[in-house]
């Protein structure tokens, strides 16, 4: 997972491959990256996501659960019709808003 | 993330055929098709509202719910992880078969997991009817998310004691000898629960013992389950994380669907339901008067 930070209020996170239980660890260092740049907009990059199962989805409820706690919006873009349907099954659509494209997820964090 | 609590309102929709690539009749030409995943077929298919077409099922507490997962509900969000270590000799792809095939009979006594035909397989709808103390029973269903080799996943609807899912899963330990062989490493058998209380009701029942006997009712399931797989005694390890504290008010009206309530009052009203039943079918056997 790599951390760009965008602008003073924004960070993307590019996730690539696998998304398990297993891959706490790393999302979480990614978080702690985009958080001590003083992000207020964590934006995931699942464009290259190749693989989710529900300990995947599982582990974005609890990085979900931090950035609440820090008062940090999170947003997501690059789903493939696949998993935007499993963000609207499990329901976490209605907790991470979901964008089409990097540039709309930005440009609404700077409006 | 407001639950959408209060009368449904809309009809059940038909699960999505996602996982098979097929589309409805009549749809305008598609875009061309994306390449599914390897995750594909363990994940089922999108729905709104659950169905159930088992005939004569007490399905009264799941058909036109919609599913709820940790994001909604109300109560403080807890993941709780129950894992046990049954020695090298089971594979988990043949732990987490038998556990899916014989997944009912390894619960605790009192309680009832009717499965679809198809058991426990992605999109299907099971019914449960659990003791919850007290002489309190909460009849409801899951709906089964996710299911692979070695993994499967419930999530709850509308009305059930929580807004969730239930990871069942197995995997090699990883443990620090790293050069020895997979297969004489020891089999780990967890079941994950993250979960938030669906309506302020349930949130003081888990507090007064819901969580306790919540924790008896996975353990007592997985000691059944390693007895039934002739495994080495077990000790069944329990670690609870509260992942949220804060209760979300906004949620509360969910209370409307709560199944111990409602379970409660129809079974109050099921001797009334019988006498008008058994009146109206007396008054059509009766022979038409004359004049």
């Amino acid at each position: 997972m790599h951390v760009r930070q965008v602008g003073d209020r924004a960070a993307v996170i590019d996730i690539k491959g696998d998304v398990t239980a297993a891959s706490e660890p790393v999302l979480m260092s990614a978080y702690e990256q985009a958080d001590s740049q003083g992000a207020q907009r964590l934006v995931l990059n699942f464009g290259e996501l190749e693989y989710m199962n529900s300990g995947g989805i599982g582990m974005l409820v609890t990085f979900l659960i931090r950035a609440n706690r820090h008062r940090q919006e999170l947003a997501a873009f690059g789903l493939s019709d696949h998993y935007r349907e499993i963000f609207e099954l499990t329901r976490l659509d209605e907790a991470i808003t979901i964008y089409d494209d990097e540039r709309s997820a930005l440009s609404d964090a700077a409006s | 993330m407001t639950d959408q609590a209060g009368p449904e309102d809309t009809p059940p929709a038909e699960p999505s055929p996602r996982a098979t690539g097929h589309t409805a009749e009549g749809d305008a030409p598609a875009a061309p098709a994306q390449p599914l995943p390897r995750d594909a077929g363990s994940w089922a298919s999108k729905v709104d509202r659950l169905t159930e077409t088992r005939v004569g099922s007490p399905a009264a507490n799941v058909v036109g719910r919609r599913l709820t997962g940790p994001v909604q509900g109300f109560g403080k969000m807890w993941r709780k992880t129950y894992r046990m270590n049954i020695g090298p000799g089971i594979p988990p792809e043949r732990a987490i078969a038998i556990w899916k095939e014989h997944f009912a009979e390894f619960w605790p006594r009192g309680s009832k997991f009717e499965p679809s035909l198809t058991g426990i397989s992605p999109g299907e709808v099971a019914l449960l009817d659990v003791g919850i103390g007290g002489g309190a029973r909460l009849s409801t269903g899951v709906f089964v998310l996710y299911a692979d080799e070695v993994s499967f996943t419930l999530m709850t609807p509308q009305g059930h004691m929580f807004a969730g899912w239930i990871t069942f899963s197995a995997e090699r330990a990883t443990g620090s000898d790293g050069r020895r062989a997979r297969e004489a490493r020891p089999t780990v058998v967890q079941t994950q629960v993250l979960m938030r209380a669906n309506d302020p009701l349930y949130e003081v029942a888990m507090a007064l013992g819901g969580h306790r006997k919540e924790d008896q009712f996975w353990i007592q399931t997985m000691t059944t389950l390693a007895k039934y797989l002739s495994a080495p005694p077990v000790e069944v390890h329990t670690r609870t994380v509260c992942v949220d504290p804060r209760r979300q008010w906004g949620n509360a009206g969910a209370l409307w669907h709560n199944s111990m309530v409602r379970t409660a009052l129809q079974a109050a009203a099921a001797p009334l339901a019988s006498i008008a039943h058994r009146r109206r079918r007396a008054h059509r056997a009766a022979p038409a008067r004359r004049p």
